[in-house]
């Protein structure tokens, strides 16, 4: 038994294709004005991980003031806009926009055997719009910042507060255009772009996540967009609409709000779940085990994800009645979560598996999201979670799902398809000593917020009591090991750009159509459009074509 | 070394095929990038009845428990000028139309009138909505710090409440009129900032047209303009009664 699948060509003779997407044209123009999806992917790739870093930094700076009770390293105010501007930053313009815009936007296509997306235009048009969503967002930091949470709650954020909410909320609503124009064009692509046979049950799952994701990006984003236009509309000429002392009511802005905010946390998870489904696949040998299951489970994901948002208002005055029902929903979710862990967990059954980078990311993420999904459980029922609610326990239940979750999905991604993105490999060892170092300072950061919660450490302040001050202290620890985590990936993908190992078509062995091109792809994506003859994951054909280029070339 | 006969093919492949100019080189055929795009627009559309549908929930919501209110705040439009912006906005939708059949049927000059006559009816509403607005400004029913209660707590000072046969509220429920007109003013401002855009593409395509856009046999931008412009009018229709008619079966 061999301890990894990659095959790599041999590297005395291989080279990088002379033509492919990156060195068709050539000048800042011609990625500036493209309207190759791939190009697109890889400007998203950059400015998004420019922004992560801006988050992730902000984040270094709350840690850093939770390491003493005291509020000593920044002002209290200051504390509040740190959090605001980290949460912005990384909901807007990281997570939301992660998987899709980068390897949705590359890959999608690719797997349904089209030439480009839908619409070129649309896509750069987005890519515009999260540009200036983002400098909106580093003027209003350097211009004062912000201090509502990232949740821009009224009446705090129309009337008691006299920081950059309206720069924000402009930005939020730009980026959120960006988000809908993304998920317009991957509906559009889905129905209308797909290869001859390629039906929707051929289809890679990743492509089936994105596009339970990209109805949410297009149903709730306008939603929040339309109760950002009432906040500024209600700080600016006073209209009344969330306002008490003129008959509006406050918690209908919490209604607007996460009518799309709890739907985009699905936005954010259900592409990382795409990614997984394709890592297990390739890494353990085998078809996803239930792949119709799976795929209707990202559907059931995103249609239950509509009717679960009151459970983030159990504390806010909502009636019993609608606790009940919200509570209910909140727990039917969980089931078609569950549905995906466990068929990803048969698919390992007696598959296969090889350790190589992605999937170490993917257990982290099986693992983790596991743990952040039953813990969602709990803040799902309602008399947990009133004792639960702003403390702790919702920021490390956020954070598995999301850092631990999605973040993961993302490397794991990032991995995986790199070599089909730049043509090289990334060196293998380095990357596996990463995955383990994200993995250990995400539980060390994490996992002592669960136990802060629980003992009543409320979120959102700059000091706390003394006695929890050890636990803080782990959990400060624990974000140095993780920022060395994320550092290292950027550090050595930079270097593979140039001296990695030159990947071939198909390092993986995998199925994926994306994978029997070249790499880096064309700018047309295929030589001649593919005819799909054969399900998803079918790792028998492969061999079989293996064996007709083998009977062809001898 | 086993693509190379695959090139040599997809190279005359693309040799053989002549495409119309407009069609994207990533479509297979232009029926293809038909579907796709008016699939498109449709999508764009569900986006805007989800932002629009945040303020007719916020209507629905606020209309129930201030009813009174919402009649009194009603009271305070004119139901003539309103009308007539129903029927310039229907009108305009059916020169729109027709401005789609021009497209369709390649008449160069139909196709420059009916759009004229979209973006002049459009205009018009504009126009009307300016005097209804200026109208709100000078009685003080702009929500925020000018607002005033005066018409509503004493109609018999106001010519249009006095005309409805408005009885006096009390305060609590007067003071609720404001919400009334910050739903008003939300959404025909939303409404009218759509008409805005569309006036300002109706513009755009006008020129255009004239230098014989549009009807060469590719008509997808009409097509797609027309549904944008036929929304904003559903839009209105809606707004209308919602905003203008509350009391008017009693």
């Amino acid at each position: 038994m061999s301890d990894t699948i990659v095959v790599l060509p041999d590297q005395r003779t291989a080279r990088i294709p002379k033509t492919n997407y990156l060195t068709k044209e050539n000048g800042l123009l011609s990625w500036l004005l493209t309207g190759d999806h791939k190009r697109i992917a890889i400007l998203y790739l950059i400015s998004i991980t420019c922004f992560f870093f801006v988050g992730g930094a902000l984040a270094g700076l709350i840690r850093l003031e939770l390491l003493t009770p005291q509020s000593d390293l920044m002002a209290t105010d200051t504390y509040n806009k740190v959090f605001t501007m980290h949460g912005v930053v990384m909901i807007f313009l990281f997570l939301v926009p992660s998987v899709p815009a980068t390897l949705g936007n590359f890959f999608i296509p690719m797997m349904i055997g089209a030439k480009d997306l839908a619409l070129p235009k649309v896509n750069l048009l987005s890519w515009y719009l999260y540009m200036v969503g983002g400098i909106l967002v580093l003027y209003t930091m350097v211009s004062g910042g912000v201090d509502t949470g990232w949740t821009f709650t009224t009446p705090l954020s129309t009337h008691y507060v006299n920081t950059n909410v309206l720069s924000t909320g402009l930005a939020v609503f730009v980026a959120g255009f960006s988000s809908i124009f993304t998920g317009l064009n991957f509906i559009v692509t889905i129905h209308k772009m797909r290869a001859p046979g390629m039906t929707w049950f051929r289809m890679p799952l990743f492509v089936w996540a994105h596009y339970a994701a990209s109805i949410l990006m297009v149903l709730g984003t306008p939603v929040l967009a339309i109760a950002i236009v009432l906040v500024a509309l209600e700080r600016t000429i006073g209209i009344g609409v969330f306002d008490p002392t003129k008959g509006g009511d406050p918690l209908l802005f919490q209604h607007l709000f996460w009518f799309y905010s709890h739907p985009a946390v699905y936005i954010m998870i259900l592409p990382g779940m795409g990614v997984i489904s394709e890592t297990i696949s390739t890494f353990s040998r085998k078809r996803v085990f239930g792949y119709t299951a799976v795929a209707f489970s990202s559907v059931a994901i995103a249609v239950f994800g509509f009717f679960v948002w009151a459970h983030h208002m159990f504390i806010m005055g909502i009636s019993n009645y609608s606790v009940l029902i919200f509570s209910l929903l909140t727990m039917l979710v969980a089931v078609p979560s569950a549905i995906k862990i466990f068929n990803w967990t048969f698919t390992l059954y007696k598959g296969s598996i090889t350790f190589e980078t992605p999937m170490l990311y993917t257990f982290g993420f099986m693992g983790l999201f596991t743990i952040g999904g039953l813990t969602g459980v709990f803040l799902g029922t309602s008399g947990t979670d009133i004792h639960l609610t702003e403390t702790y326990f919702i920021v490390a239940h956020f954070h598995f799902v999301m850092v631990g979750g999605m973040l993961m999905a993302f490397l794991a991604g990032i991995h995986f398809w790199w070599p089909k993105m730049t043509g090289r490999m990334y060196p293998e060892k380095i990357s596996q000593l990463a995955a383990v170092v994200t993995f250990i300072g995400f539980n060390l950061t994490f996992f002592p917020q669960f136990i802060l919660g629980t003992l009543g450490m409320p979120r959102r302040y700059a000091s706390y009591p003394p006695e929890f001050q050890i636990l803080n202290v782990f959990s400060t620890a624990g974000a140095t090991i993780l920022g060395v985590g994320y550092l290292l990936p950027v550090l050595y993908l930079t270097w593979s750009l140039k001296y990695g190992a030159i990947a071939g078509n198909n390092p993986w062995q995998a199925t994926g159509l994306e994978w029997q091109t070249q790499s880096p792809p064309l700018t047309e994506n295929f030589v001649e459009l593919p005819i799909m003859d054969h399900e998803a994951y079918d790792y028998d054909w492969l061999e079989r074509q293996k064996e007709k280029e083998v009977a062809s070339v001898g | 070394m086993s693509d190379s006969p695959a090139i040599a093919h997809g190279a005359a492949d693309s040799a053989v095929h002549e495409h119309p100019p407009y069609q994207r080189h990533h479509f297979a055929t232009m029926a293809q990038q038909n579907d796709a795009t008016n699939f498109a627009m449709w999508l764009f559309l569900l986006t805007e009845i989800m932002f629009f549908g945040g303020l007719f929930t916020a209507y629905l919501i606020y209309r129930n428990w201030y009813y009174p209110a919402f009649v009194a705040g009603s009271h305070q439009l004119s139901i003539p000028l309103g009308g007539l912006n129903t029927l310039l906005l229907i009108t305009s939708s059916f020169t729109m139309a027709m401005g789609v059949w021009c497209a369709e049927t390649r008449r160069k000059s139909g196709l420059v009138l009916c759009l004229t006559l979209t973006f002049i009816l459009g205009l018009g509403f504009l126009g009307i909505k300016t005097i209804e607005y200026s109208e709100k400004i000078e009685k003080h029913h702009v929500p925020g710090f000018h607002y005033s209660l005066q018409s509503f707590l004493d109609p018999a000072s106001d010519p249009a409440a006095k005309a409805a046969g408005d009885k006096p509220m009390a305060l609590d429920m007067a003071r609720h009129t404001e919400v009334y007109f910050s739903l008003y003013f939300a959404m025909t401002g939303m409404h009218a900032l759509h008409m805005i855009i569309g006036i300002g593409i109706l513009g755009f395509m006008i020129f255009r047209a004239r230098a014989g856009a549009y009807t060469t046999g590719h008509v997808t931008f009409v097509e797609n303009f027309g549904l944008y412009w036929h929304f904003v009018d559903i839009i209105w229709i809606f707004l209308f009664p919602l905003l203008y008619l509350i009391s008017r079966h009693q």
